[in-house]
């Protein structure tokens, strides 16, 4: 976590009255910053905007008193900064949005900023997620807006030089600007397909934290929180979306782990290896009750199945208690509804646990056949695995070699290598 | 006869031109519009804006997939335009959609580059 100073940028030792501008930023940020870009009509205006407005707050608030609606205070401020400094811009671009704001803002100042039916964080997190945009924008221009990130963080977090992540955000937001794409939360028969791509993103963003855990531990644990935070936010402005819950619940149940999942040199440990006592349990408790129920409608969605699948292994208090039979139904049901290569692969993996390796592996080897997967590095581990288990070492050994040759993260790579020593015997090559 | 005139230019080219440059195109292109205008041969014409604000627009299996960036099938070439008025780029894309072209190949939508209210136009 950030603390909320360093909103405020660093110099001068913090006192208290930075820390509560500080803090009342941090919380309300996100919120102000939905709202000035409906009222500016434009992201970046809005940020510059808010970044005036909490400088005045810093020069005004400590002589002058904390104002009674502190969030009320900024974005009204925040607006009349921007309108300032467009009316010292002379470009022709400006000119003309300066007017076509003139002409909306005595009705957006009669507007009670708090009386607006819709919170326009979820006007934001819809633009923000549109399908117009590449999938990489999306993600990162949602981070830098509702999630508040650097975009220095972002792009460490995603592995991008600095310069291109910036370069990524100002396209996205040129693109949002001369393209077109509206601040509104779609319409009802919209409505599905716009949030299953938001319910993409925030998932994207989760798995980018969670998946390597090579380098900046710290910074990927801060990437699941604030993926986390918004599933909140989602499930609090959408409360009748039931994916919106299960992909919660989802990343609380997988987040649970995290604890466990990884060894002291950050190693990969394995499901059935962790230590469970050190598994979160209230995250648990709080996951497994977002999903309570939604398996009982006809078709539940894929977070739903997905989630299910993780609150199988969160109730089980011991490996060997895991009721696979229970996890391999709901794969082949996630399979039947929302078919996917990686979906039969963990699928396969799950039926070698009820009917044997044997079936598992012909699963797997038909997979393969097929074409698909062929560059992911987790089915010849998760064939490797299942010729180990089979006793068959040598060719548990080249499959392992094989995983090895696709892995990306130092993580991965150790863990393979390890097994690759404990099937040949001997160290084997990288 | 009526003949579509598509203009193809490199825009890294336009990006890396000077204030100068940029401002001896507007106004070759101003030229050249009012000529065209003057001597009746003018139906319409506009700038577009840059490829980066391009959007495109399949319909396969009755699902519109939408895309960022412009039209790269080499495979198929351009058949046609319409020029429509939408509030936003949904409403855009819901007209794209609706092409019949967008089932078997791909509709690219680009806004178009307003200009000064000055700018040589043909009479409605």
């Amino acid at each position: 976590m950030r603390p909320p100073g360093d909103m405020l940028g660093s110099g001068r030792a913090m006192d208290s009255e930075r820390e509560t501008i500080g803090g009342v930023f941090r919380e309300e940020r996100a919120r102000m910053l939905a709202t000035l870009i409906r009222l500016l009509g434009d992201i970046d205006r809005a940020d510059e905007g808010l970044a005036s407005a909490l400088e005045a707050a810093l020069v005004q608030w400590p002589t002058e008193g904390t104002p009674g609606n502190p969030r009320a205070w900024l974005i009204r401020t925040a607006r009349n900064k921007a309108v300032d400094s467009l009316r010292r811009g002379a470009l022709f671009e400006e000119k003309r949005a300066e007017l076509k704001m003139e002409a909306s803002s005595s009705s957006a100042a009669a507007l009670d900023i708090d009386e607006e039916p819709v919170d326009d964080r979820l006007r934001l997190i819809f633009t923000c997620c549109h399908p117009a945009l590449a999938i990489e924008a999306q993600v990162a221009l949602t981070l830098r807006t509702l999630g508040g990130l650097e975009t220095e963080a972002i792009a460490r977090a995603f592995l991008v030089p600095a310069p291109t992540m910036a370069q990524r955000l100002v396209r996205a937001k040129a693109k949002i600007r001369q393209a077109g794409i509206p601040y509104r939360v779609p319409d009802p028969e919209e409505l599905p397909a716009r949030l299953e791509a938001v319910l993409v993103v925030i998932y994207l963003v989760f798995n980018e934290g969670y998946a390597a855990s090579s380098g900046i531990v710290p910074l990927r644990r801060e990437i699941c929180e604030e993926a986390i935070r918004l599933g909140r936010l989602l499930v609090e402005l959408m409360p009748a979306a039931a994916e919106a819950r299960a992909l919660l619940a989802l990343m609380l149940l997988q987040d649970a782990r995290r604890e466990a999942r990884v060894d002291r040199d950050g190693g990969v440990i394995l499901l059935e290896d962790q230590d469970r006592s050190r598994w979160d349990q209230p995250a648990i408790r709080e996951g497994l009750a977002l999903i309570e129920g939604t398996l009982r409608i006809a078709f539940p969605g894929p977070y739903a199945l997905q989630a299910a699948i993780a609150g199988v292994h969160a109730q089980s208090a011991r490996a060997e208690e895991t009721d696979w039979t229970q996890i391999a139904g709901l794969y082949t049901l996630l399979d039947e509804l929302y078919p996917s290569p990686v979906v039969a692969l963990n699928k396969a993996v799950a039926i070698a646990m009820v009917a044997g390796p044997a079936e598992g592996l012909r699963r797997i080897d038909a997979l393969a056949a097929s074409g698909a997967l062929a560059d992911y590095h987790l089915l010849p581990a998760a064939r490797a695995d299942l010729l180990r288990r089979l006793g068959r070492w040598r060719e548990a050994a080249a499959a392992y070699r094989q995983a090895l040759a696709l892995a990306g993260n130092q993580s991965d790579r150790r863990f393979l290598q390890r097994r690759l020593i404990e099937v040949t015997g001997l160290p084997g090559p990288n | 006869m009526q003949y579509m005139l598509l203009i193809y230019g490199n825009e890294e080219g336009m990006k890396t031109a000077t204030p100068g440059d940029r401002e001896a195109m507007f106004k070759a292109y101003g030229e050249f519009t009012a000529s065209i205008v003057k001597s009746g041969n003018m139906k319409a014409g506009d700038a577009l804006q840059p490829t980066a604000t391009a959007t495109t627009v399949r319909v396969r299996d009755g699902k519109t997939l939408t895309t960022d960036g412009p039209f790269a099938e080499t495979k198929e070439q351009l058949g046609g335009y319409y020029l429509v008025e939408a509030k936003d780029l949904d409403e855009a894309t819901k007209l794209a959609a609706r092409i019949p072209g967008a089932r078997v190949g791909s509709i690219e939508v680009r806004p178009i580059m307003a200009m000064p209210a000055d700018y040589p136009r043909p009479k409605a």
